[in-house]
Formats: C-alpha cells, structure tokens, sequence
C-alpha cells in the first residue's frame, strides 16, 4: 500500500488506494464529532471546487471515499487537490439542522420493544423515555439509500441483535443492535431489535433530494399514537 | 422520440436495463449500480455509434429470446456466447444490423454469466437519479424498478450515428476465463491481516460459490486470517473491493454493492480485470495476483489509449 502522508496539520490526512480508480483521506481513528466536521467540511470544499475526473465523492465517519477516472486525474493531483482544501478549510459548520422524527413506540410497529425492556431491567415506558432524551448526530448516510448512521445511543438501551434476522424489516423501522441505533430508511432484510416505526419517508429516488436526512443533521425522536402515525 | 424496437419473449433469469449507474449520488447511500461489465457495455455502445454509456440490457445466463420491432443496429457483447439471429450464429462485439421482424435468441451457455445487446439509440427508459440503471434492492430504475418480463417492449432513442464498420479487435477483448486470475492491489486495510492471512490470500484458489449476484461474488476457500478484529469503522466501497469479514471468507464488491462496508478490505481488483469476475460463473477457480498500484495505473491508461486509438481508427482492426 502506497500511503502518502502530510504534515501541516494538527491530525495528518493519511490516503490510501483503494484500487487505482478510488482513493479514501482518512483525518482520524475515531467516531467523534470534531473529526467527521472535519470529514464533512473537506466534503463541502471539493463540491464547491470540483477537480476533472471525479466522479464520486462519499463522506463517512472519519474518511471521504473518492472515486475517480485515472485518465482524467491522477492520483498525485488529487491528494494536492484535497491537501489545498485542508489548508483552507475554514471552520463553518457545514450542515446544523435539527429534524424532528415522529415514532409510534410499540405495538405492530415495534415488536421488540418488551425485549430491550426486559434485556435492560427497565419498563417500556422508560426505554421509550431515554431513547426520546437524545439528540442524535447523523455522521454519516450509507449502507441503504438514506440509511442514518447516528451517535449516540444512552449505554443503558444496548441490546444484541436478533438470533434470528428478519427477512422484511418495513422502512421507516426504528432498531437498536448493539451500541447503535438506527432507522431503516428502505424495507429490507436486518436483525435489529425493531422498537418502533416512524411515518416518514426517508427515501424517494424520484424526489429531489432523494433522502430527509444527511450528513451532519442531528435527530430527536417523539412518540407519537397510532391516530398520530395514521395522519402523517 | 422514442421509438418501440424490442419486445422481449424470453427473458431468462435475469435481464435488467443498464446504463453507468449512479456516482455522485453515495452520500446519500445510493448505490452505484450500472453494468457488472462496464467495459462490455461501454464497447457495444461505441460500436453501434452509441454515446459510450447509454442504456443498455444485461442479460444474465442466457435463455433470452427477443424480437426487433424496427430496422435495428445492434451489438451483443460479453463473454463468449452462442447468439442467433433467426437461428443464424452472429458473432459477438460487432455492429450488426436486424430487419423488423426477426428474433434475436441467446443460449445458455458454458462460459460467461451476462451480455449486453446494446441497441442503436440507446434504451429510453426514464431517468431516476440521473441514470436508466435498475437497481432491483430499491425498486427503483431501468424498467419501472424491475427485471423484463415477456411481453415488456423496449423503447430507443433515435438511431443517431454510423456504427463502426469493424469487428472489436480480438487483443482488445478482456481475457474471459472459467478460472480467472484476478490482479488487485493491496489495501486499504491490508494492515488488518496477519502475515499468514496475507499469504493465504495471494498463493491459494478460491471457488466462487452460487452466492454471486450484482451486488457480489462471495469466495469459500482457505480462511483469511485477521490480526485484530474483522471490523472496521465503515468507510466507502469500490467496485471490486474485496471485504473479508469474520469467517475469513472474501467478498468481492459489484455493482449493485452498498455505499459503506464495516469489514476489512485486503484488496481491491484492478479495472482491467472487473470484467473476469463480473462473468466468471459459480464454481470458478478465482486466484489472485497482487502487483503495485503504479502497474495498475500504466494497465489502465495502456488500456483506455488502445480503446481511443481504435475508435480514432488507428489501431489495427479486425475485417
């Protein structure tokens, strides 16, 4: 592995090939906040100064993800590129917003909530309260299309995933699996523990954007009825 | 305008409409998609006088039988194939022209697991995200989000330029194999592998099993050896990254793969060779060959300079 490494800044970018068509900048080790703003500040500044012979660019908790054309660009002037825009990164918070997501806790729509109650010594109404009581960072948009991963989950609602994974979770599920959680964005096969579903829609190709959350928006839930979910 | 000009009556197991996919749209978790064989899709379209990346149908295993609706040039492409036009054999990777009314049939066959009949024009199908591709996981795009069926008419799109007069040279076409040796370079996780687990992976052969769809090609063969935990923090995929996850069995990435992974990635197969394991068929003899990523950037501008000198007319066709 080829891995040019720099050094003007307090945390040096490494890059690393990901085959001859893909490169990714990593800017930390961690899931923490100040290095996916870094991550999502980076994204900002190669969207607004596109270099030729990019064809994708993908922002994930620590790292953007580039595809590119090698006839087009290479690899040399793309790391130049990305290490222009680090030196003038700025500090502006790139995306802030707030999104409120309504949930029906419970139910058809959340069939295991008893377990993550019981799993966890607390009752139902506790786990829907503390699961309420966070505000959620969005770190990054993936896996599915819409798909939010987001930090982070109360220790005290860490659950395992299912034995057994069902093979239709409807979109709109809200799960917990281990230390995350997490709302399916598109129905699809998955082994979390489904404590409820949201009315929303997370994703329409045909909408523009096509997705309700991105990178660096910060979610809170609120329990709604099934009257409440049946009016959305 | 769009003109009706293929009505399928056969589709075998699978056909989906496919174009380059969707980059520009993995932020948002929106797969790539587009044609496992890019190159075979790319090459159609050139010869019929396509622009290089309109749509195009995949066909997988065979079993398609369809008819021309209009006077229609086509172009079959992929791996190794019996097509036949009305029960004539054609050949493969050439333009070729069809009368209104003929049936365009392709067997099953022993080597090679999709084609690509590109029509002149290019099929219309709306765009959703900016691309005709079909991407069956969602619902959505190509033919109303799913596979053709018998009876679905394909639509195109005028017929706008010569097709190249010439058969794809034989030297230009990837090297197609039952048992494909696939180049890749190491990395970006490598450094998540034992010294044991690396050598594992570069001297023995894996069998590709049945599970290898658009998304990917999984391996059974020795197990990979970790150095730490499989996990990573997820990070984005390339087409034909090649994830190991805890039971030290690889996964190669295609097309239809997620946007993020969260398993080590030891390698990534190189462009040049995507095509040999897009089409290689389960039970494969898949053996790796790691070179550098300076040998893997000359294959690929040595490769795209052949591509533009044969349409510029200067590299030696085939009559």
């Amino acid at each position: 592995m080829t891995e040019i490494v720099t050094k003007p800044f307090g945390t040096a970018p490494r890059f690393n090939h990901c085959g001859e068509t893909a490169l990714s900048v990593e800017l930390g080790d961690t899931i923490d906040l100040e290095t996916n703003r870094r991550v999502r500040r980076l994204f900002g500044k190669m969207r607004e100064n596109p270099l030729h012979g990019v064809l994708s660019i993908n922002p994930t908790y620590r790292s953007l993800f580039i595809q590119y054309d090698p006839w087009e660009c290479s690899f040399e002037k793309l790391v130049l590129h990305l290490e222009d825009m680090l030196r003038h990164e700025g500090d502006d918070e790139p995306e802030d917003r707030t999104v409120e997501i309504p949930v029906c806790y419970g139910g058809e729509f959340g069939p295991d909530l008893p377990f993550v109650a019981s799993h966890n010594g607390l009752t139902i109404k506790e786990v829907i309260g503390i699961h309420c009581a966070a505000l959620y960072h969005v770190f990054m948009i993936g896996f599915t299309p819409g798909f939010p991963y987001l930090g982070s989950l109360d220790s005290r609602l860490f659950t395992p995933r299912r034995d057994t994974p069902r093979i239709r979770v409807p979109a709109g599920s809200v799960g917990i699996a281990d230390q995350q959680t997490g709302i399916y964005s598109v129905e699809s096969p998955g082994g979390w523990q489904i404590i409820g579903r949201s009315p929303l829609k997370f994703f329409d190709p045909h909408d523009d954007p096509p997705t309700l959350l991105r990178a660096g928006m910060k979610i809170r839930f609120r329990p709604i009825n099934k009257d409440e979910y049946s009016l959305t | 305008m769009n003109i009706p000009s293929l009505e399928i009556i056969e589709p075998g197991p699978l056909a989906t409409v496919q174009d380059r996919g969707r980059p520009g749209y993995q932020h948002l978790g929106v797969p790539v998609s587009g044609a496992a064989d890019l190159y075979a899709l790319r090459i159609g379209n050139l010869l019929v006088g396509n622009d290089p990346f309109d749509a195009s149908l995949e066909i997988t295993l065979g079993r398609f039988r369809a008819q021309f609706l209009r006077d229609t040039t086509f172009a079959v492409t992929g791996s190794n194939s019996s097509v036949f036009l009305n029960r004539t054999p054609i050949p493969t990777w050439r333009a070729l022209k069809a009368r209104r009314g003929q049936t365009i049939q392709l067997l099953q066959t022993e080597l090679g697991f999709r084609h690509y009949l590109v029509l002149g024009g290019g099929i219309r199908v709306p765009l959703v995200l900016n691309s005709r591709s079909t991407y069956l996981r969602g619902k959505f795009g190509g033919f109303e989000g799913r596979a053709l069926k018998a009876g679905d008419v394909l639509h195109t799109g005028p017929e706008a330029t010569e097709p190249l007069p010439a058969r794809y040279p034989r030297h230009l076409i990837p090297p197609y194999s039952p048992n494909p040796q696939l180049r890749v370079i190491l990395g970006p996780q490598d450094s998540a592998f034992s010294q044991r687990g690396i050598e594992t992976f570069i001297t023995s052969a894996f069998s590709l099993t049945d599970r290898a769809d658009r998304m990917g090609c999984r391996l059974a063969g020795p197990p990979i050896e970790h150095q730490r935990a499989p996990d990573i923090l997820s990070d984005g995929v390339a087409m034909g990254a090649i994830q190991v996850p805890g039971n030290g069995q690889p996964l190669i990435l295609l097309a239809d793969r997620p946007t993020t992974g969260g398993y080590a990635k030891i390698a990534n197969v190189i462009a040049a060779d995507i095509p040999l394991i897009a089409q290689a068929l389960p039970g494969a003899r898949i053996t790796f060959k790691v070179i550098s990523f300076h040998d893997a950037r000359e294959i690929y501008l040595h490769k795209e300079f052949a591509i533009r000198r044969f349409l510029a007319g200067d590299e030696k066709a085939e009559a």
